[in-house]
């Protein structure tokens, strides 16, 4: 569904990613995992055009990513927070993205679970966070893109409503479309994700299916699981501070990614 | 519609109702007024609005046109996640800044001659100064535009705003002053009225005072100064320059904008 | 006064002694005259001659008949071919009137008119037209004469080449009213022409100056309007003048003023509209005079009064809209500015006597920075210029200190 080649990125004398390579399937939620600073914002950018990548390939839905982003009609975006013109009503806004994207399959189904006909003459900037995140989704899943990004999805949302949204991520998935989703509720992911990429550092330390990072972990939750990874991931870099470059490779780690597809 | 009119359309709802951009507008309304109230006659009016045009315009471009374009950061970049071009992305936000701050201006400034026709301004003079007032406008927002695409951090920007504020309206003419008073043994006229076309405000205040002050200026020896700006050749030239004082900064904004990342 | 009377005792005389018969000689169309000049042979004193519609191209007509009344009846034109003056009054108490007196030509060696009165008393020229004349109306030496209600114009393309619209030299005590004077080098002229009334005339786009006048004591202008003339009007060399209720307008350049005043003892300028001038009120060399109840009104510079002039006192004027209210040449300036309206004063009236509180510099720094650099003139209403003006109102350092409006008025004096 995307494939990343070899990607790396530097903001002045900053690594940010290196040599990042990743395969996201179709009809699979793959989380992206990793501390705060770890890379996880920029790599969404640079799969959503909005950052370039130094060097690297980028395919999404067997397209090239090309400089007039034609491609982002494959890519439904939901940012981490919502942040509109206040002075925007909700209509405006959903009729300005639909108008954006004319021709594209719509789907309506977010939309009228979180009932946006009622609150279409509302300004944006008297909405609740809740309220303002629901456009948020709804604004992500207003087509049938082949793959949605979702930068945690349900930070601000109500119980009853993060639930739909999970839904409506799972009949995505089983539509054969794919999802990548980060989350700090690694909970929540578990519960959703089929395959794992976890990053610290700018490099991708771990991708493959959620089962298979369990058992390489031997850790009986997810969270268990990125925690490990973490601890080892802070001992390696001791290590590899303390003995200039000796870097120990636990026994699970996975240097390059496996195709996974 | 196309991405350009769809983007400042969304620009333009939001910005009309901008509590700030409709205070400014109902501020001009109250001081235009407020001196047709107080007796003044069109023209007296006109000269009593041009030092403010020539100082808050610049000003309110600047800073709310940085802050603006800090403030809608994460919505442009929701917008530029859609399948749509930067460039026309860019085109639509500057318009949709640019152009209800204009708007706001001409509204403003424009309604209450409208309302005192009568009173003696003559139309070149009152257009001359929405023209000035929205040139200033317009170049403004694109240099604020710039400035904010040129930093991230927004207290630099707004720095930069109030120095590019503080260089236009009052440091550069100071310059000038200064020249013109170290070098008043050589002929200035040309070298002068080449510096009045590098400064934006500079080159509005020269559009109105053109109108306005046509007396004044034709008893300059030679009436060069009218004789040069007052002509419609003249006004040509200096629409131009203000026309290049958009262009110019939009250019670098734009180019900043297709090139950075977010 | 005397002299007046003594005239008028003296055509009652005339006419006691010849009595009235005043015949009416026609000429034209169905009139006993085919020529106007024979007609003016044939005429006694007292008489009539009525010249019908029609071009009449003779050589130049003298009126040697005193008391004769020339009349035209439906605009005949006297047509000077280019070659000749067209009309002399050489006899006293001649009347004029309603005529076209056209095309003197160009002459360097003689100064041709279209009307000439040469040595005469109590003419009266009136309701004429005048068209491309070297010269329009020419009183010379003539006392007491009455030039009215006529319409003056000429296309002249150079001042070289053009002469005055209506032209007094020696001659006292003339009325010019209500004509209207287009185009000729200056529009009214008076020299060495003490006593005279000059009111209700229009005189523009004089290609030198609306009205100007030059050694011509006690004379009132009154009413006028003056506008577009190239250099405006200019008043010299003159004592006890009265210029009231003129409006002098649109005059531009470097050198025009709307009224320029130079070497004047005592006079009046009163009531006088001055707007859109480059200089509306120039003043040098001049004392003692009375400036009051003048609008001045979008000039370039309102008033200069140059540090030569002294004794003179402005009062009860309104400055408005002007880039310039009041400029001089030297710190050291000796007129007296007391009790105007400027648009530029901010103070406040506290007690309410429509006088405000604090005084008024009508000086900016600023015009004194042009005075030395003109080419600073391209900042004018720079905020830098504002800034810098407002400082020196506050603190004046540079500008004159006596030149200061102790009592400015709240309110527009009209």
């Amino acid at each position: 569904m995307i494939t990343l080649g070899t990607i790396h990125k530097r903001f002045g004398a900053l690594g940010v990613l290196e040599d990042v390579s990743l395969a996201v399937r179709s009809g699979a939620v793959t989380a992206l995992v990793g501390p705060n600073a770890s890379g996880k914002t920029t790599l969404i950018k640079i799969i959503l055009g909005l950052t370039r990548a130094d060097v690297g390939t980028l395919h999404v839905d067997g397209r090239s990513a090309d400089e007039a982003g034609a491609y982002r009609r494959a890519i439904g975006y939901m940012p981490q927070a919502a942040h509109f013109p206040p002075n925007l009503r909700v209509g405006d806004v959903l009729d300005l993205v639909a108008q954006l994207r004319p021709g594209e399959t719509r789907d309506d189904d977010l939309a009228q679970a979180f009932e946006m006909d009622a609150i279409r003459d509302k300004f944006v900037g008297t909405l609740s966070g809740g309220t303002k995140q629901k456009v948020n989704a709804v604004v992500a899943f207003m087509f049938r893109p082949a793959l949605l990004i979702l930068d945690e999805p349900t930070a601000g949302l109500d119980p009853l409503a993060a639930n739909v949204l999970k839904e409506k991520i799972r009949a995505v998935r089983r539509e054969g479309r794919s999802v990548l989703v980060t989350s700090h509720i690694l909970a929540e992911l578990e519960s959703l994700a089929d395959d794992v990429a976890f990053l610290c550092d700018g490099r991708l330390r771990f991708t493959g299916s959620v089962a298979d990072l369990l058992n390489r972990t031997r850790a009986r939750s997810l969270e268990d699981a990125i925690a490990a990874l973490m601890r080892t991931e802070r001992a390696t870099h001791r290590d590899a501070v303390g003995t200039e470059g000796a870097v120990a490779v636990p026994p699970w780690f996975v240097p390059q990614p496996k195709g996974v597809a | 519609m196309n991405v350009v009119a769809l983007v400042l359309q969304a620009g333009l709802r939001d910005l009309s109702r901008n509590r700030w951009i409709v205070a400014y507008a109902l501020c001009f309304l109250a001081i235009a007024e407020g001196l047709f109230w107080f007796g003044g006659t069109g023209p007296q009016v006109l000269l009593s609005l041009l030092n403010l045009v020539l100082l808050v315009v610049p000003l309110v471009s600047l800073v709310f046109g940085t802050v603006h374009v800090y403030a809608s950061r994460e919505f442009v970049e929701l917008l530029l996640a859609q399948p749509v071009p930067r460039r026309q992305l860019f085109a639509g936000l500057y318009l949709g800044l640019a152009l209800p701050l204009a708007g706001a201006f001409v509204l403003g400034a424009g309604i209450p001659f409208v309302a005192h026709a009568r009173d003696g301004a003559t139309v070149g003079g009152v257009a001359a100064l929405l023209c000035a007032g929205v040139g200033l406008s317009l170049a403004f927002s694109a240099i604020a535009t710039w400035i904010a695409l040129y930093t991230d951090d927004r207290l630099k920007g707004v720095g930069l705003a109030l120095g590019a504020w503080l260089a236009t309206t009052v440091v550069y003419d100071g310059l000038v002053l200064g020249a013109s008073a170290a070098f008043g043994d050589y002929p200035l006229e040309r070298p002068l009225l080449a510096l009045m076309l590098t400064n934006p405000v500079d080159v509005a205040r020269v559009l109105v005072i053109t109108q306005l002050d046509v007396s004044a200026l034709m008893g300059y020896t030679g009436a060069l100064f009218q004789h040069t700006f007052g002509t419609p050749v003249g006004t040509g030239i200096a629409a131009a320059a203000l026309l290049a004082w958009c262009v110019i900064p939009l250019g670098l904004a734009g180019h900043r904008f297709l090139r950075r990342d977010f | 006064m005397t002299r007046r009377t003594n005239c008028g005792l003296l055509a009652l005389m005339v006419s006691v002694a010849a009595p009235a018969r005043a015949a009416d000689l026609t000429v034209g169309a169905g009139g006993q005259f085919a020529s106007i000049s024979a007609a003016l042979a044939a005429a006694r004193p007292g008489d009539r001659v009525i010249v019908r519609a029609g071009m009449y191209r003779e050589q130049t007509l003298v009126i040697r008949t005193p008391r004769l009344t020339l009349e035209g009846q439906g605009w005949p034109v006297l047509d000077g071919q280019g070659e000749r003056e067209v009309l002399v009054i050489a006899a006293d108490d001649v009347t004029v009137r309603g005529l076209v007196a056209m095309n003197t030509g160009v002459s360097n060696l003689e100064d041709r008119a279209g009307i000439r009165a040469r040595d005469v008393r109590g003419c009266v020229i009136e309701g004429n037209r005048l068209r491309d004349n070297l010269w329009g109306i020419y009183l010379q030496r003539s006392a007491g004469c009455v030039v009215r209600d006529n319409d003056i114009e000429a296309h002249g393309a150079r001042q070289t080449e053009s002469g005055n619209g209506i032209h007094l030299w020696y001659s006292s005590g003339a009325r010019v009213e209500r004509n209207h004077v287009r185009g000729h080098r200056d529009g009214i002229y008076f020299e060495f022409s003490p006593h005279g009334i000059t009111r209700d005339n229009v005189s523009e786009r004089s290609q030198r100056y609306g009205l100007h006048f030059m050694f011509s004591d006690s004379c009132r202008y009154e009413h006028n309007m003056f506008r577009d003339n190239n250099s405006g009007v200019a008043v010299m060399y003159s004592r006890g003048v009265v210029i009231a209720e003129n409006r002098f307008e649109r005059s531009w350049g470097s050198a025009a003023y709307g009224l320029l005043l130079k070497d004047i003892m005592g006079g009046a300028i009163t009531n006088n509209t001055f707007l859109r001038n480059s200089t509306g009120l120039f003043v040098e060399g001049s004392s003692r005079l009375q400036v009051t109840g003048n609008v001045f009104t979008q000039n370039g510079w309102a008033a200069k009064v140059l540090a030569d002039a002294d004794e003179n006192v402005f009062s009860g004027n309104e400055f408005s809209g002007n880039a310039f209210d009041v400029t001089t040449n030297s710190r050291s300036a000796n007129s007296t500015f007391d009790g105007n309206w400027w648009d530029e004063y901010a103070g406040f009236d506290l007690n309410r006597d429509g006088v405000g509180d604090t005084s008024f510099h009508p000086v900016r720094l600023f015009a004194l920075v042009v005075e030395q650099h003109p080419a600073a003139l391209l900042l004018l209403r720079s905020p830098l210029v504002s800034i810098l003006d407002a400082a020196e109102r506050v603190l004046p350092v540079l500008t004159p200190e006596a030149l200061v409006d102790h009592h400015p008025l709240m309110r527009p004096p009209r």
